[in-house]
């Protein structure tokens, strides 16, 4: 006889909130009338998301493993899935706009008509939406607060795949621009497969290794047989290839640029933010939960990782044209950035925390600050959609002062200058790796940090010191949700890098894992 | 001595500082609203300031009154309580600058009043009179270094005045580097206190000083000197304050002679108890004292500009001044009683310089004036009652003044002293001269006007101030040095005065000093008087007189010994930057762009390639793993 698991609903509430709401989507799309079907999807995904934030919220402080041991109900998991459901939200609300585009839209009418069809051609201007898009993103959402409670590889895995599906299609629902959306979805999917399968396989050999697929106990036997043995070795390597493959982190970051240029920019600034904190949060806790024990293995390989992915990002960024590109190895060079602070987990007092709590800190700053960006980036606009290109921003600052400083604010974020959150992240993640004797490291992203600036600030020099361009492109003004969200990221991006104090201080409490 | 708690006008007199210097603010940000009142704003701020001043001084009764504002800095273990003193030498001061601030600006109202700039002028006189106060009024040496610098700013922005003639902007500029030489020396003065007493306040460096090691306190004492001796015109530093006749000619009477230059002065004697503690500071002090004053005497014999030979002149006053501070407790109150009567008589010489311009057409050159006396009666008696004061005529302010100087540098007895008396003596020689030969120049002999030039006398708001200065010329000494002892007022802040120990008797001294006086008048009557003035000077001269033109070369001495050398290194810098630091910045970022391309060609768009690569990457990470693992 097979006993049911206890299982802490409570603790599962953010969970449940945003998984019921994805549901609900799935019966309104079938359900509710053509007309009313946007604005209550909008409804539905908002209320789901920001239930997911408050409930994760009231969770704070809870330390429990439930589900029968599949899930963790830890202070980085609640931290984290917070972050998570208040960036989807906003993300959510880029979704919803529909004044910037005179096609009503950033996503297609309908997605299975093919592109440049006479009648794709005919529903441009349609005021139809393939709204599908909600309910998809809301269980993508579901499966990042899930993929940083997963306490067991099988859980992380389907995690894994319930966020990244949804994300294969939405990147390929873009209205303008369809072939190139689609170009992009197909080559995420591709990937993304791809990755999976290392996951798996990686997930296969640890199973072998040591019999089990529960963190806990896969930390007990990596801390017995010295090293681990190969078999453990391999599935450790082959685990850390997926997630880095969905971190975006150098050398498994070729399919960035593509799809972050392809895809919506609503959709890039969602996954830009969520993906990344999720797939942090599940390197996190599988390095430090399962593999703690044995982290000499690791170290020099992910310190090493972590040097390619910050001169890759910086390096990279340097030529490109389009800023969604650019923003693409930015969030690359991000990537490198953070591991210094998963690299810095032991430097805190009680020997745990600093680096994670530093990295749990910088993840939320830069996923506001890059959803910000990506949402001047709408703004900006020409008769074929959004004008990404550097020369059309050339002059920005004359023509729309206002869009222009919140831009800059947003750069000025990435490239980590004092007073922005930007800074205080990276403050926090470098310190965390000095005090772990990874000055090294600190050096090299110091560099990096200096040569990405230079394509940051290049943005801000053309916007600021260059002549407009005759036929330069106009500058939409936003609806609501779009005001909201810039609001929101502007507020936060200052608040953040001029008193931190409070927001570091949550996350350094929130920095225990349980085991 | 004890400090008294601040009470009534006393505790207000934080307002001495405010009150002009919310006149400036009102006048720089009110713009061109302010353009018509401007002027009687700016007057009244000071004459207000004058009035309570006066009213404070009377209440003071030889206390020593501390009034507390607020923290100015609390930093770690800095901590400047922003506070002011006001004691019997802070009155003096205070008397002082607002007393001849007011008349120059009273005067000012007539001098500047074609001038489409009036208000700024007046803001910036404003300025200066709040910064210089403050400068005084402190009571620590931070609020005196912000003083110091305020003024240095006011004086710079002052002499650019007329900023459109090349020379001006040129000499402010001069005046403003010299002068940053010399606040250097005032700030690492200051920091050296800190750094060996943890406080900048009067009463703390003061009741400390003795517990320092003595060549501490020397270094101190020569820092605060160098800072003097820029802020005053003294040896090295001199050479900015001929330059600075540029400004205004207020301004020269007000800053450049009466008031800021004096500031080195009030700086030694406030810190009279750290150079009690250093002989060697001293003695430093007495001979640049005794230097500059027969440079500038020398320099001046030779100027035929009438404000150059007046800034010569209190180059070289201002010597007689510091020669007295470093004679020590003998001399502070003849120093200081020398800075009064010379801030009424130089104030008032400048005044009738600037009438004499204001009625030749601004021409500065003597060698066009002459034959003045009929034409300005009211100028020619007031400027030649500020001349009988500065020669030392008997009984006007400077005899009394300049002769307790002298008596002073023989009352040390030994051969120092005769040679520091002797040289004072010579000074006053050449001060008879140089002066006499500006009288003459100006006032006497067959005009050599320009044509078109009709010399008039100068309205009354302008001849006002120089009456009451001429007044004050002539009465000052008699007053400062026998009706109302100076000595007895100061002596709460220097001490009961020492019977002296007339090693020449004063009376020998007196006659000695009249005598060379009137050789000096003489001699001047004899070269330039009896003789025909030409009217373009002289080029076959004795080496003596060029030396003398050149102001004994003190450009030239400065210009190779520290302005080549710096234009060399901003040369070697320059050139360091372009190829050096620029050539390795502009190859760094070609190479990164060139490897940013490079890297850029394995983005190939394919998806073939792209799972290649992380397959690579693959292979990689576990190769690496293994190979941790297995070594």
């Amino acid at each position: 006889m097979i006993e049911a698991p206890a299982i802490s609903l409570a603790a599962l509430a953010p969970l449940l909130f945003v998984f019921g709401a994805a549901c609900v989507g799935v019966l309104v799309e079938a359900f509710a009338p053509r007309d009313v079907r946007h604005p209550v999807q909008v409804a539905v995904a908002l209320v789901g998301t920001i239930g997911g934030l408050v409930t994760s919220l009231l969770l704070a402080g809870e330390r429990q493993v439930t589900a029968g041991g599949a899930l963790a109900v830890d202070g980085p998991a609640v931290f984290l899935q917070a972050t998570i459901a208040g960036l989807g939200a906003l993300s959510l609300l880029l979704f919803a706009e529909r004044s910037l585009d005179p096609a009503r839209s950033a996503f297609v009418a309908a997605a299975a008509v093919p592109a440049g069809s006479p009648r794709d051609r005919e529903l441009m201007t349609a005021p139809r939406v393939q709204t599908e898009v909600y309910p998809l993103t809301t269980f993508a959402i579901g499966g990042m607060m899930l993929f940083v409670a997963a306490n067991d590889l099988l859980v992380m895995f389907v995690a894994l795949e319930v966020l990244s599906l949804p994300l294969y299609l939405i990147s390929g629902l873009a209205r303008r621009r369809r072939l190139l959306s689609q170009e992009a979805a197909v080559k995420y999917f591709l990937l993304g497969a791809f990755a999976s399968a290392f996951f798996l396989y990686g997930l296969a050999l640890v199973y072998g290794a040591t019999g089990s697929i529960r963190l806990s106990v896969i930390r007990e036997a990596s801390a017995s047989e010295a090293g681990g043995g190969v078999l453990l070795v391999l599935g450790l390597a082959l685990l850390v290839v997926g997630l880095m493959f969905k971190a975006s982190v150098a050398p498994f970051h070729a399919w960035t640029p593509d799809v972050y240029q392809g895809a919506p920019t609503p959709v890039t600034a969602f996954m830009a933010a969520c993906t990344k904190v999720a797939a942090f949060g599940a390197i996190l806790r599988l390095l430090y939960v399962a593999f703690g024990t044995s982290e000499w293995t690791w170290r020099p390989l992910v310190y090493g990782i972590a040097i390619v992915s910050m001169v890759v990002g910086a390096v990279l960024g340097l030529t490109q044209t389009d800023l969604k590109r650019m923003l693409a190895y930015s969030s690359i060079a991000h990537a490198g950035f953070l591991l210094t602070g998963v690299l810095g987990y032991g430097s805190g007092a009680d020997g745990t925390g600093s680096g994670l709590g530093a990295t749990m800190f910088y993840l939320l700053a830069y996923g506001l600050t890059t959803i910000g960006a990506f949402a001047v980036l709408t703004l900006v606009r020409d008769g074929d959609g959004e004008a990404t290109h550097l020369s059309q921003w050339a002059g920005l600052a004359r023509r729309s002062p206002l869009t222009a400083a919140v831009m800059a604010l947003f750069l000025l974020a990435l490239a980590g200058i004092p007073l922005t959150s930007g800074f205080t992240g990276k403050f926090a993640v470098f310190r965390a790796a000095i005090d772990d004797g990874a000055w090294p490291l600190v050096v090299v992203a110091l560099l990096a940090s200096a040569v990405a600036a230079f394509f940051y600030l290049r943005v801000i020099v053309l916007m600021y010191f260059s002549e407009p361009a005759v036929d330069g492109p106009t500058i939409g003004v936003p609806g609501l949700p779009t005001t909201l969200v810039l609001a929101v990221t502007v507020t936060a991006t200052v608040v953040l890098g001029v008193v931190p104090g409070a927001v570091l201080d949550i996350a350094e409490r929130a920095a225990r894992f349980v085991g | 001595m004890d400090t008294a708690p601040a009470d009534g006008l006393i505790a207000a007199s934080w307002l001495l500082i405010a009150l002009p210097l919310a006149g400036a603010a009102v006048l720089l940000l009110g713009g061109r609203r302010t353009d018509r009142w401007g002027h009687l704003l700016g007057t009244g701020t000071v004459v207000a300031a004058f009035a309570l001043g006066l009213l404070c001084t009377l209440q003071l009764d030889g206390r020593r009154v501390d009034v507390d504002l607020f923290t100015f800095v609390s930093t770690g273990s800095l901590d400047v309580q922003a506070g002011l003193l006001f004691d019997p030498l802070s009155a003096v001061f205070v008397l002082l600058i607002t007393g001849v601030g007011a008349l120059i600006h009273v005067y000012s109202i007539g001098y500047m009043a074609h001038d489409p700039r009036r208000r700024r002028f007046f803001a910036y006189l404003n300025l200066f009179v709040a910064a210089m106060l403050l400068l005084v009024l402190g009571d620590n040496f931070v609020a005196l270094y912000v003083g110091w610098e305020g003024v240095g700013l006011a004086s710079y922005l002052l002499i650019a005045f007329w900023h459109e003639r090349p020379s001006a902007a040129t000499a402010a500029k001069k005046a403003f580097i010299m002068n940053r030489v010399g606040d250097v020396g005032l700030a690492l003065a200051i920091f050296l206190m800190f750094a060996q007493l943890g406080t900048v306040s009067y009463d703390g460096v003061f009741g400390a000083v003795g517990t320092l090691a003595a060549g501490t306190v020397t270094a101190i004492g020569l820092l605060l000197l160098l800072g003097a001796c820029g802020k005053s015109g003294q040896f090295p530093l001199q050479a900015w304050l001929p330059d600075a006749m540029e400004g205004p000619t207020p301004v020269s009477a007000l800053i450049h002679a009466a008031t800021m230059v004096t500031a080195g002065v009030y700086l030694i004697a406030r810190s009279a108890p750290i150079y009690d503690q250093t002989p060697t500071a001293r003695a430093v002090v007495l001979a640049v004292g005794a230097l500059t004053l027969m440079i500038g005497a020398i320099a001046g014999c030779a100027q035929d500009d009438i404000k150059k030979v007046l800034a010569y002149s209190t180059v070289s006053q201002i010597g007689y001044m510091f020669l007295a501070v470093g004679l020590g407790p003998v001399g502070y109150v003849a120093g200081l009683a020398h800075l009064l009567t010379h801030g009424f008589f130089k104030a008032g010489l400048f005044l009738g310089a600037g009438s004499v311009m204001h009625a030749m057409d601004d021409e500065v050159d003597m060698r066009r004036f002459g034959g003045l006396a009929s034409r300005m009666k009211v100028t020619f008696v007031t400027f030649g009652l500020g001349y009988l004061a500065l020669i030392g005529f008997p009984f006007l302010s400077g005899f009394y003044t300049k002769d307790a100087i002298i008596e002073a540098a023989f009352d040390r007895g030994d051969g120092w002293g005769y040679l520091l008396g002797g040289v004072a003596i010579l000074a006053a020689g050449l001060t008879a001269f140089y002066m006499t030969r500006l009288m003459l120049m100006t006032f006497f002999g067959r005009p050599r006007w320009e044509p078109g030039v009709h010399p008039h006398e100068s309205p009354t708001v302008m001849t006002a101030p120089m009456v009451l200065l001429a007044v004050g010329s002539v009465l000052a000494g008699f007053l400062l040095v026998v009706a109302f002892p100076l000595e007895s007022w100061l002596t709460p802040v220097f001490g009961e005065p020492e019977e002296a120990e007339h090693v020449v008797a004063p009376l020998v001294v007196s006659v000695l000093v009249t005598v060379v006086m009137a050789l000096g008048v003489l001699t001047a009557w004899l070269f330039v008087g009896r003789r025909e003035v030409p009217v373009t000077a002289p080029v076959r001269v004795s080496p003596v007189t060029r030396a003398a033109r050149r102001a004994l070369y003190a450009d030239a001495v400065n210009e190779s010994l520290f302005m080549r050398p710096g234009q060399w290194l901003t040369r070697a810098l320059v050139f360091f930057d372009n190829r050096g630091v620029d050539g390795a910045v502009n190859g760094l970022a070609a190479t990164l762009g060139g490897s940013s391309s490079r890297l850029g060609r394995t983005q190939t768009g394919f998806v073939r390639s792209y799972a290649l690569s992380m397959l690579g990457g693959a292979v990689v990470v576990a190769g690496a793993l293994l190979a941790v693992t297995a070594g």
